[in-house]
């Protein structure tokens, strides 16, 4: 449930961000790599919310999937479902991450009362 | 908790939920011209603060010459007793500091007391069910706990998790993991992001392969296919067997 202390953080930043106006959607990207279940997060976003001023906002998550680059060949492929970090083409073993690993607030939404604060 | 497979089904969902969610924006931005709501940009790391810390604790463990081990596995693939084990051979050559993280009780500190380590226990059940893992604050709240300027090695035993410890930088030097046999030749292929974050994988419980029906060819091929660099050794800490190997590998840490 590793969850739950994930939108304890979204929770601070996105409070900070929004500067005492009304938050209606926090928008996050993740990437495949971070084992985040985006129907977890949500479910535990509604908890950690409820009864405080971000009650009423929702999470939305864009999922990015992983991709791996081959150093020797260049070859770019999705890691996939059954997950392989060797180059699909050369068989090579010193591959980077060029995806995947993402995990961050992109914006929030705002709502009109507040504009002031 | 995100199994891969089970997260790239979600992966699938999220992508058609965040179409939905696009949709909606996009009706809200409509209304939101008139009413004065607005998106802003945030591009913010979940993780900075925690990494923060994380940093502050590598820095503190440098400061004091000690090297720090971030231990991770499963529940009951014998971290507690490899351990009991290294600090049963290292006690009187390494100055080690264990800092045991553990949902509820004392019972593993209680195991490793009386073998000449300083342990900080931290109890993570303060969290809502108890947390999965060890963060980088929970490890510096533990730090003022540890003589560390007179240890030379902190052992960080994690709590038995598959999946969340790996995504926590806690301010360690290094990262390994206890995988035992009894597990199956599979688990590399399903929590890789655990085997793929550690550099060293003690392959436990190796007294039992004449019982089990174990592949290690079949294991050693999964766990290069998702950490083709990771250092291996077949170990019994009950039996002790390669145990040393480990100790040797504690102490070249760079």
């Amino acid at each position: 449930m590793h969850e739950l202390s994930i939108c304890s953080s979204i929770a601070d930043i996105a409070r900070r961000r929004a500067a005492g106006r009304t938050i209606t959607v926090i928008n996050v990207r993740v990437g495949q790599l971070r084992q985040i279940v985006p129907d977890t997060l949500v479910y535990c976003w509604s908890l950690i919310s409820e009864e405080t001023a971000l009650a009423g906002s929702r999470i939305v998550v864009e999922s990015v999937p992983a991709r791996i680059r081959c150093r020797s060949c260049q070859h770019t492929a999705d890691v996939g479902d059954l997950p392989s970090f060797a180059c699909a083409a050369c068989g090579g073993i010193d591959v980077e991450i060029v995806a995947g690993e993402e995990f961050l607030i992109t914006s929030l939404e705002l709502a009109e009362e507040g504009v002031d604060g | 908790m995100g199994r891969f497979h089970r997260h790239d089904d979600g992966t699938a969902h999220a992508h058609d939920d965040h179409a939905h969610g696009e949709d909606h924006a996009h009706g809200e931005d409509h209304s939101g011209y008139q009413t004065g709501a607005e998106r802003v940009e945030v591009l913010e790391r979940i993780f900075g603060e925690n990494d923060k810390t994380a940093a502050a604790n590598r820095a503190e463990f440098a400061a004091s010459g000690v090297r720090a081990v971030n231990l991770m596995s499963s529940p009951g693939a014998g971290k507690t007793t490899l351990l009991r084990e290294t600090l049963t051979r290292l006690a009187d050559r390494v100055r080690v500091g264990i800092i045991e993280g553990d949902i509820e009780t004392s019972l593993d500190a209680d195991k490793l007391a009386g073998f000449g380590a300083e342990v900080a226990l931290i109890n993570t059940g303060n969290g809502f069910g108890g947390e999965c893992h060890l963060d980088a604050p929970m490890v510096r709240s533990a730090l003022p706990r540890l003589p560390l300027a007179d240890l030379d090695l902190v052992l960080i035993e994690n709590v038995g998790n598959l999946v969340c410890p790996a995504e926590f930088d806690v301010g360690e030097d290094a990262r390994a993991m206890v995988y035992a046999i009894t597990e199956g030749e599979e688990k590399p292929l399903k929590y890789p992001v655990m085997f793929r974050s550690c550099g060293l994988v003690v392959v436990n419980k190796v007294d039992l392969l004449p019982y089990l029906g174990f592949d290690m060819e079949g294991f050693l091929g999964n766990l290069r296919k998702v950490n083709p660099a990771a250092e291996v050794m077949l170990v019994s800490a009950r039996t002790g067997e390669g145990v040393d190997a480990w100790c040797d590998w504690l102490r070249a840490l760079p």
